[in-house]
């Protein structure tokens, strides 16, 4: 059978093997827990609990700050000790909530659920934002958002991203593994918002057991299918798996709605099943340790807000002093100046690496080889436009198509000369977007 | 420890690839050819031409960046690529000093003085060839063979007379050093596709569209054994595989690159079957290097969701 996929795109190392066969052990924190007001793209969350201020497990301690936007729930029963500013993830300094774990997990009354078919649309829409969802695969759009496209006859496509293209990052595998009857509740929620579409489940071919384990579990679910899509990164990039699974391309003008689709990730679904069909917030999620620098790789259920640190321990600590730590993978995660941040909604994994092989490799001249031209999904010329970037040229950044890069960070990974193309184009793509809003 | 974490954009991954290994699988890929022209022109001494072209190469990139205090970079190999194929496009009989001096106008003139690896807009191998063609037109000319000095092949054949194509592509035939062996460049040519260094889309276009120009316009219909000798004769392989394909002077577009093979294509077929010299496969190379930046201007590929490829 030929499989589905899209132009372009590399094959590196995949390191998956790490942490691959290592089953879902939950993890239950100590000591402080943080939680950052903006863990979602869109206006940062409002808190609504105040340093002294006790709450349970499941109280909402952050409200949407705005239409984009998304409410923050405690993971943990404890006090409020304060809230400050402090370093996240990605690397920027913002507000957190810190809570103190009393470790009595005392947890709230959550209100009765009604059975799926009971439910109006607007009021599953409402749950899922409610309960704090937003694109759990790195991305962090609120879903609730999502799943209100403008015209929502016309979604004929709900797909799942079970690609997970990134190296080393093997939670969702786990999740598919462990947990398929949550993730197709969670399609099935979506699928009763939109009466005609189907339910794709689109998974890279280098795990034939999840899709095997997915094909058997809906095979009687009429609306949901099982894509098999080869094995590449970037396959499970937004615009390049609905090309795969449905030939339509859209570019960065465009939303997935336009193609009649919506994208959501293995995560996403199952929280949106324990939303819905549960009735519990989000408060936790699976997160991948591995690494060279790792004494004992796997895939933790990690609450949401939980140190670094503590992942660290629970991973048997480091073999050795590691170079570099990666939120999310080595794609596109973030390099972690310190390992003092917390678990947020999007954090898939935590890499720590002995070697950082781009501080070894120094940039030198580009020889024209066009190799990242080849590899670029979106067609577009990495090398010429880094240099556009690089003098501040604008217009003929946007002109020759810059804005069209989705940041998938290929282009670095196959340069010859290590040049670091995407750093240079995704930092002029930010201001040419933000200057485009401005007009 | 949290102090010595180190940050850095992302991705924070890189493959094994570098300019240097490229570089260096050039040179291994055109080993075959040389180590043939040094044995093939063994009486003329080739192998003395072939190393001081090679090492003025290197020494003038080194000499320069250090006087200038720039990084120095011959470890990227690609003077060394210069050099040799300089010397692969020399007559064996040219005298020593003449190949160094042309390797130093390679290195001075056309790469390092219009910014050094990767802003030359000629190739600098066949620009310095052609320097020392129009200042030593003679000693550029004359082809020894065995000692005895005659004819090239594609001479002969321009003269109307018939040629031994077996010994062409085996290679013991008059000619620059390193552009007799058909079969040796092959061998060197198959080992850059396969480890994907080069692909056909250059070379395959430009021997697809010579052929046709030569079917076309050398009045002798089809005459395979001619089209043959065309193919195999002069600095066409040699041309065509490891010169037509240096990335800094060919265009970046995939369509372009088709476009620039056809040009190529065409302007040797011309030079060959029209101009005054037998050869033309240096003088097409450098001017298609010209004609770059226009290719690319006009082939400039539509993105993902635009209209583009998919």
């Amino acid at each position: 059978m030929a499989l589905f996929t899209f132009k372009g795109g590399i094959h590196p190392d995949d390191g998956k093997s790490l942490a691959k066969d290592q089953p879902i052990r939950k993890i239950l924190p100590t000591g402080i827990l943080m939680y950052p007001l903006s863990q979602h793209i869109g206006a940062p969350a409002v808190a609504v609990v105040k340093k002294g201020d006790h709450v349970l497990r499941g109280q909402k301690i952050a409200d949407a700050g705005g239409f984009v936007s998304a409410p923050i729930y405690a993971s943990v029963s404890g006090q409020v000790k304060a809230i400050e500013k402090h370093l996240n993830p990605t690397g920027s300094s913002m507000d957190c909530i810190l809570i103190e774990n009393d470790g009595d997990y005392q947890e709230v009354e959550y209100p009765p659920v009604k059975p799926l078919d009971q439910m109006a649309r607007e009021e599953i829409i409402r749950q899922i934002g409610d309960a704090g969802i937003v694109g759990m695969g790195g991305a962090g759009f609120p879903t609730r958002v999502k799943l209100s496209p403008k015209e929502p006859e016309k979604i004929d496509y709900i797909i799942a991203n079970c690609a997970e293209c990134e190296p080393y990052i093997t939670a969702d595998y786990r999740r598919m593994l462990e947990h398929t009857e949550e993730l197709i509740g969670g399609m099935r929620v979506v699928l009763s918002l939109f009466e005609h579409a189907k339910g794709v489940f689109a998974v890279e071919d280098n795990k034939k057991d999840c899709i095997e384990k997915l094909r058997e579990a809906i095979k009687d679910e009429p609306r949901m299918e099982v894509c098999e899509l080869v094995t590449k990164y970037p396959q499970g990039a937004e615009r390049q798996l609905i090309y795969a699974v449905t030939k339509r391309a859209i570019n960065s003008t465009m939303l997935p709605a336009d193609a009649g689709c919506i994208v959501d990730n293995v995560e996403t679904l199952v929280a949106i099943y324990q939303a819905v069909i549960k009735g519990r917030p989000l408060m936790e999620r699976i997160v991948t340790v591995s690494g060279d620098a790792v004494n004992a790789p796997g895939n933790f259920r990690v609450l949401l807000g939980t140190n670094h640190d503590e992942l660290i321990a629970a991973a048997g600590g480091f073999k050795t002093e590691p170079e570099k730590v990666i939120s999310g993978g080595p794609m596109m995660g973030f390099a972690m100046i310190t390992t003092d941040t917390p678990v947020t909604k999007t954090s898939s994994a935590l890499l720590a690496f002995t070697k950082d092989v781009v501080a070894r490799s120094a940039e030198s001249a580009c020889i024209n080889c066009g190799r990242c031209v080849e590899v670029c999904p979106s067609r577009i010329i990495p090398s010429r436009l880094a240099d556009y970037a690089k003098r501040q040229d604008e217009e003929t950044f946007v002109t020759q198509n810059g804005l069209e890069c989705v940041e998938c960070g290929s282009c670095s990974y196959v340069c010859p000369a290590k040049r670091q193309l995407k750093q240079a184009i995704g930092s002029m793509r930010k201001t040419a977007l933000a200057n485009k809003k401005k007009k | 420890m949290n102090n010595k974490l180190r940050v850095s954009s992302s991705p924070h991954v890189r493959d094994k690839v570098t300019t240097g290994n490229i570089m260096l699988m050039v040179v291994i890929a055109l080993l075959p050819a040389t180590i043939f022209g040094i044995y093939n022109f063994r009486h003329e001494h080739a192998w003395l031409l072939v190393l001081v072209t090679t090492a003025s190469a290197v020494l003038t990139e080194y000499i320069y960046e250090r006087a200038l205090h720039k990084p120095v970079t011959v470890k990227d190999c690609s003077a060394l690529v210069t050099g040799l194929l300089l010397a692969l496009n020399l007559p064996p009989t040219l005298p020593v000093w003449m190949g160094a001096l042309g390797a130093v106008f390679a290195i001075l003139v056309v790469k390092q003085l219009f910014g050094g690896l990767g802003q030359n807009f000629m190739n600098p191998a066949l620009g310095a060839r052609c320097f020392l063609l129009i200042c030593f037109t003679g000693r550029m000319t004359t082809f020894t063979y065995d000692t005895v000095t005659g004819a090239t092949p594609l001479a002969t054949l321009k003269a109307g007379e018939s040629v031994d194509t077996m010994s062409m592509l085996l290679g013991n035939t008059a000619g620059t050093i390193g552009e007799t062996s058909v079969i040796a460049l092959l061998i060197g040519a198959i080992l850059l596709l396969w480890i994907g260094v080069i692909d056909l889309r250059i070379p395959g276009t430009y021997l697809v569209t010579f052929v046709i120009f030569i079917l076309l316009f050398s009045g002798r219909g089809l005459d395979l054994q001619y089209v043959t000798a065309h193919l195999c004769g002069g600095g066409l392989m040699l041309g065509a595989w490891f010169m037509a394909t240096d990335y800094v002077t060919s265009p970046i577009t995939k369509r372009g690159q088709i476009v620039y093979g056809i040009c190529l294509g065409i302007l040797t077929g011309l030079f060959r079957l029209f101009g005054g010299s037998a050869e033309g496969v240096s003088y097409a190379i450098i001017i298609s290097n010209l004609l770059v930046p226009l290719i690319e201007k006009v082939t400039l590929p539509k993105p993902f969701g635009k209209g583009g490829e998919k």
